[in-house]
């Protein structure tokens, strides 16, 4: 679960392929997760980190999470 | 280098009409305006009263009105040495498909007039045809869409047989419908027959996404530039009103494998639609810089100031770089002139 390379993102949650023209906008919480998919963190610790910050049921947000990431696969953000 | 020691040329440029369906004339003047290596006097050569690059001062000097491409060669060639002699031309880029025939039959008296131009020869701008780009496609190993040529209506009835709805039914030089069934394709075949006249041509409907791409070759094989761009907007006409670049190697591959097969000199835009199965086909080649093509100036490759350093004997590099995401979106403005400039361009056919 990678973020592809040539992906641009800027902090506030803007995505950018500059393969195909797309651009994307996500809310505070998705620019979050995808900092940490920038970083190469595993899906487990994502889930442990994000718990850890926000009190958020863990099984929600795992489910969440897994949509999230389906998403982005489906844009061709993630690898 | 101060302006006066720079080198003067004068350049002649067609396809003023920045309307709603636009010529690239006036995008091709900004971006040679934009090249700080020689010094543009532009003569802008239009067809109609009211293209709105006649009215721009700032971007035109002067502007001739020419014939139409119907009128045959010899008149054109009679409106260009009026011109050449009042304004000692060097350059003259045609951007229209219809006038290019004409002008590459002129070209060689052009060049002994002492006028350069840089585009495609004969063959390869009929190779490159609508009508004949499938055999095009075949000879260089590129994907092209499947399609028939038309000559009459009841060859209509057999389409079927051949192709699977939707169908694109394109006119010759411009416009392209897409029908669903029969009766679409009937209605399609009048409205542009009426507007293009025969053959009408009929494609196979490619699903995907739609790239353009600006390229100039160099006449031996070698892209100097290659500028993929992505519509962000789109016209009902089909027209780009927003775009950006792109940065994809497979598009930049793909047009310098096309000039380096055709060996094309000049400007062209390949109108590529990238399939849901990622083949990239050629839907059409256009012989001409693109009413976009500003854009290419703006990401740093000055493709029509590299024409004109071309057709005035330089070798440039070709450009390595371009600024990826960079975006233009088109606008319209109500240019205000006077009754006077209209007459003195419809009456005395020069402004």
């Amino acid at each position: 679960m990678k973020v592809r390379k040539n992906i641009a993102t800027s902090e506030e949650g803007f995505l950018f392929n500059p393969a195909t023209g797309d651009s994307f906008s996500t809310n505070s919480i998705g620019a979050e997760i995808l900092q940490l998919l920038k970083s190469d963190m595993p899906a487990m610790q994502i889930v442990e980190k994000i718990c850890e910050k926000y009190d958020v049921d863990k099984s929600l947000f795992e489910r969440d999470l897994e949509e999230f990431t389906l998403q982005l696969k489906d844009y061709n953000i993630l690898e | 280098m101060k302006n006066d020691d720079k080198r003067k040329v004068v350049i002649g440029v067609t396809g003023l009409n920045a309307i709603d369906s636009p010529g690239p004339g006036v995008a091709v003047i900004r971006a040679i305006r934009e090249c700080k290596d020689f010094d543009a006097r532009i003569i802008g050569l239009s067809y109609e009263s009211l293209e709105p690059g006649l009215y721009m001062h700032d971007l035109v000097d002067k502007t001739y009105q020419i014939p139409y491409p119907s009128a045959g060669t010899d008149s054109l060639l009679g409106r260009l040495q009026y011109i050449h002699e009042k304004e000692n031309l060097n350059v003259i880029i045609p951007n229209f498909d219809a006038e290019l025939f004409n002008f590459i039959k002129l070209r060689n008296v052009l060049k002994k007039m002492g006028i350069a131009t840089f585009m495609p020869d004969i063959e390869q701008f009929e190779a490159r045809d609508k009508i004949k780009l499938f055999e095009f496609g075949k000879k260089y190993d590129f994907f092209v869409p499947k399609d028939r040529v038309i000559h009459e209506f009841r060859e209509l009835a057999s389409l079927e047989a051949e192709f699977e709805y939707p169908m694109v039914i394109k006119g010759k030089f411009y416009d392209a419908i897409i029908a669903n069934n029969m009766d679409q394709v009937e209605k399609a075949y009048y409205k542009i027959l009426s507007k293009w006249g025969l053959p009408i041509i009929v494609q196979e409907f490619i699903k995907g996404t739609e790239i353009n791409i600006a390229a100039l070759g160099d006449g031996e094989g070698n892209a100097i530039s290659v500028i993929p761009m992505r519509k962000l907007y789109i016209t009902e006409k089909g027209k780009a009103w927003a775009g950006i670049t792109l940065d994809d190697e497979n598009f930049i591959t793909l047009a310098q494998k096309f000039i380096s097969a055709t060996k094309w000199r000049g400007g062209c835009e390949l109108e590529v639609m990238l399939s849901n199965k990622g083949k990239p086909y050629i839907m059409e080649v256009n012989p001409r810089f693109p009413a976009w093509i500003y854009l290419t100036a703006a990401a740093g490759q000055n493709q029509p100031a590299s024409l004109v350093k071309m057709a005035l004997g330089e070798k440039p590099e070709p450009f390595t770089e371009y600024e990826v995401g960079k975006i233009f979106v088109r606008y319209a403005w109500d240019l205000i002139t006077d009754i006077r400039e209209f007459q003195k361009i419809s009456g005395n056919g020069e402004l």
